[in-house]
């Protein structure tokens, strides 16, 4: 039973009036010292803390193109201000992107523009205050870098990129998020954000490996640190335990297998999500993806391939490269990084895997576009492969398959709700009632094309579903890996 | 020289200084600012041409603004469009002889101005009428509204209510740009006109008004889909890095 309003799902989306407030209570955990300090970051509140945000907001603007023309280029003119789930599902109007922005931009004005310095009421610029900084905390905790926003504004204005900049003078000023710099701190001990290591990893795939020769028959293998497999797989964390994910898992594997394709997955780097780019900075970032690298180096690996993970494929298409590339000691025939998608989608064109669509005969699905492969991201080479290539590998692995309504798909996906860092208990509230655009698209197609399941590649949507679904009347298992749909389909042994 | 004509003559070649390098100075702040990551909103286009063609239609067309919002792109492209036919007609007290297709243009950028007063009017009403829009709207955003629709209301009145002498206006403007000052026509409606563009000019760089030099540096819209090392489209012995980022490798 929640202790808020859970939203009514409408016939028809409807866009919410301005509710000022409603949400100025949802703050995530603030992370405690020694998990600050692990990430170069000071442990709590620093004394002239307001000196510092102001010379990290200077220092910002000059790192970053994005952040100087985002700052300046806003007209205010509200194309955003309906676009953000969090706004239309919980009305509260500093969720509206703009709104978001200014809470940032208010505070640039004041220090780094003419107009701010000397006439801050006619510009709408303040100090930056305590206030102002709880006010960041809150707000800048209820975005999920989607990049919807950045889709609708004319001048490209990601919020994105903002909220990870006040995340980031937050951090430096001692005022980090628990659950992401925690997690951050795991991967630096261990390899992963589950903090899993190397011999309950090795344990969990065995079991898998027993798991599916059990319900197969066959001997497929989930190797883990074997030198010399052509392909790495980096694949979040969550594929080794979490369901759907882990059904997602032994899809990969089956169709490596069949593909006849040797491949490892590696304990150091073990985790394919990387919470860098949540918390905006670029260092951390970096430093996560260079143990992919190294990893890569250490056994020899010829192709790096991704699993299903909505950021960690952004930062992996986007920016491994830049942050950990280059990569010319890989097989130049083949990208880096691939994503399993692609990998798959390419055996399937090819003929070189079977796949019995009646095996899924039990499920009526559609597919949930995860925002940061749709938006920031591509698969194959051709604009909008990202759009394509999963919809073709469900429709090859099952005979039912509807699309939500345009609005709510493609590059105008709703986020799940739960990405950015905010997959954390204690923002469930904001969590649910972001959710609430997707469930009335879900909605949609259920009520009209019987739709059963929906299909994600995102370790990050798949568990945001699997608990937000049911607040709103949906079985918690209608969430399912799109390559747990492969899993079920694939003929194994058909191609020796 | 008489008194108004020093007044409006130096305001001009300070607001002209001022516009010029201003602007300057923001574009190649601009210009000079690292894009450390490849943050396109994809789908983009993953050549050069492709990243011209999606910036043409962002700029000529106002293509994500259409996405997004119809009453504001009806709004925002009277406007826009209504100000460019209106800014080119005017050239014709610039040149001498005037060119060939301001010539053309005329009959259009007189009507031009209703486009462009009516698309304002429109988006202030929104600033008032939407509550969200309400929400983010401040003092600012109000004045440049009223700011721009002084403008077109002035240059309306002398082109339809109260006749200026525009053949000494020219005169006037010609003098500023060869250096050889010439009387400017004492016309309260003229001095008004001229005053308030003269403080469009000023706040340009100051103001939200760089958007339009903005949307050209927005990365989101002018980069090209090619961050990883993909055959055909980055060889895989190159990457996109910042200089301040490449530091960063050389420490550890």
């Amino acid at each position: 039973v929640a202790d808020f309003e859970i939203p009514q799902l409408k016939e028809y989306p409807i866009i919410p009036k301005i509710h000022e407030g409603v949400m100025a209570h949802s703050k995530p955990f603030v992370a405690k010292a020694e998990f600050q300090e692990q990430l170069g970051f000071p442990g709590e509140l620093i004394d002239n803390w307001q000196q510092v945000a102001i010379e990290k907001m200077g220092e910002l603007s000059g790192k970053y193109r994005s952040l100087q023309v985002f700052l300046d280029a806003c007209v205010k003119c509200g194309a955003c201000t309906d676009k953000c789930h969090y706004y239309l599902g919980t009305s509260d109007p500093k969720n509206m992107p703009v709104a978001r922005q200014d809470l940032y931009r208010k505070v640039y004005r004041r220090y780094y523009t003419f107009a701010g310095k000397y006439f801050p009421k006619l510009v709408g610029a303040t100090d930056l205050t305590r206030e102002v900084l709880d006010d960041w905390y809150s707000y800048f905790h209820q975005c999920s870098q989607c990049r919807r926003c950045s889709v609708f504004c004319p001048y490209g204005i990601d919020t994105a990129e903002i909220s990870m900049a006040a995340r980031e003078v937050m951090d430096a000023v001692g005022v980090g998020q628990k659950y992401c710099n925690e997690i951050i701190g795991k991967v630096y001990k261990i390899g992963n954000n589950l903090g899993l290591p190397e011999p309950a990893l090795a344990d969990t795939l065995e079991g898998l490996e027993e798991d599916i020769e059990e319900d197969t028959g066959v001997a497929v293998k989930l190797p883990l640190d074997q030198k010399g497999a052509d392909v790495l797989l980096i694949t979040p964390s969550a594929d080794f335990f979490a369901e759907p994910h882990v059904d997602g898992l032994m899809g990969y594997a089956k169709v490596f297998h069949e593909a006849g394709i040797s491949w490892t997955l590696s304990s150091y780097a073990s985790e394919a999500a990387n919470f860098g780019m949540f918390i905006g900075s670029y260092e951390n970032m970096r430093k996560l993806s260079l143990r992919i690298r190294e990893a890569a180096l250490e056994l020899g690996a010829k192709r790096i391939i991704f699993g299903e993970c909505g950021h960690a494929w952004r930062v992996a298409y986007s920016f491994l490269n830049t942050l950990a590339g280059p990569f010319d000691f890989l097989d130049p025939n083949y990208p880096v990084p691939q994503h399993i998608l692609e990998f798959t989608y390419d055996l399937i064109q090819r003929g070189a895997i079977t796949l019995d669509k009646s095996a899924n005969d039990d499920m009526v699905l559609t597919f949930h576009d995860s925002c940061n492969v749709a938006r920031a991201s591509r698969m194959g080479p051709m604009p909008g492969g990202q759009f394509v290539i999963p919809r073709e590998v469900i429709k090859a692995s099952c005979n039912h398959f509807y699309d939500m309504p345009q609005d709510t798909i493609h590059d105008a996906t709703f986020c799940c709700g739960g990405g950015g860092g905010l997959l954390t208990d204690d923002l469930m509230e904001l969590r649910v009632k972001g959710a609430l655009p997707r469930m009335e698209a879900l909605k949609y197609v259920v009520e009209n094309y019987g739709v059963t399941h929906m299909a994600a590649i995102c370790a990050i949507c798949k568990s945001q579903f699997s608990k937000v679904l049911p607040y709103y009347g949906f079985r918690m298992d209608s969430i399912v890996s799109v390559h747990q749909l492969v899993s079920n389909a694939i003929v194994l042994g058909s191609k020796q | 020289m008489p008194f108004w004509t020093i007044v409006y003559a130096l305001l001009f070649y300070a607001a002209t200084a001022l516009l010029v390098g201003g602007l300057a100075y923001r574009i190649r702040k601009y210009a000079k600012t690292p894009a450390p990551l490849k943050i396109p909103t994809t789908p983009a286009p993953v050549t050069q041409h492709g990243v011209v063609l999606r910036m043409f239609r962002e700029v000529a067309f106002f293509e994500s603004l259409f996405r997004s919002n119809k009453w504001i792109w009806i709004f925002g492209y009277l406007f826009h469009f209504g100000l460019f036919l209106v800014l080119a007609r005017h050239l014709r007290y610039f040149t001498n002889p005037v060119w060939f297709w301001v010539d053309l243009i005329q009959p259009f950028g007189k009507y031009a101005a209703f486009f462009m007063a009516a698309g304002l009017l429109g988006l202030w009403a929104r600033r008032f009428l939407v509550d969200r829009v309400r929400y983010i709207s401040v003092l600012s955003d109000h004045l440049m509204l009223a700011l721009l629709v002084a403008i077109a209301m002035t240059g309306m009145s002398m082109d339809y209510l109260s006749h200026t002498d525009i053949v000494s206006l020219k005169a006037f403007f010609l003098g500023l740009m060869y250096f050889d000052w010439q009387p400017l026509p004492e016309d309260p409606l003229l001095l008004v006109h001229l005053a308030l563009v003269a403080t469009l000019m000023i706040i340009f760089p100051i103001s939200k008004l760089l958007h339009a030099p903005g949307v050209f540096f927005s990365p989101t819209r002018n980069q090209i889909d090619n961050p990883r090392a993909e055959p055909g489209l980055r060889p895989h012995d190159s990457r996109h890095i910042a200089p301040w980022a490449a530091e960063l490798d050389k420490t550890t």
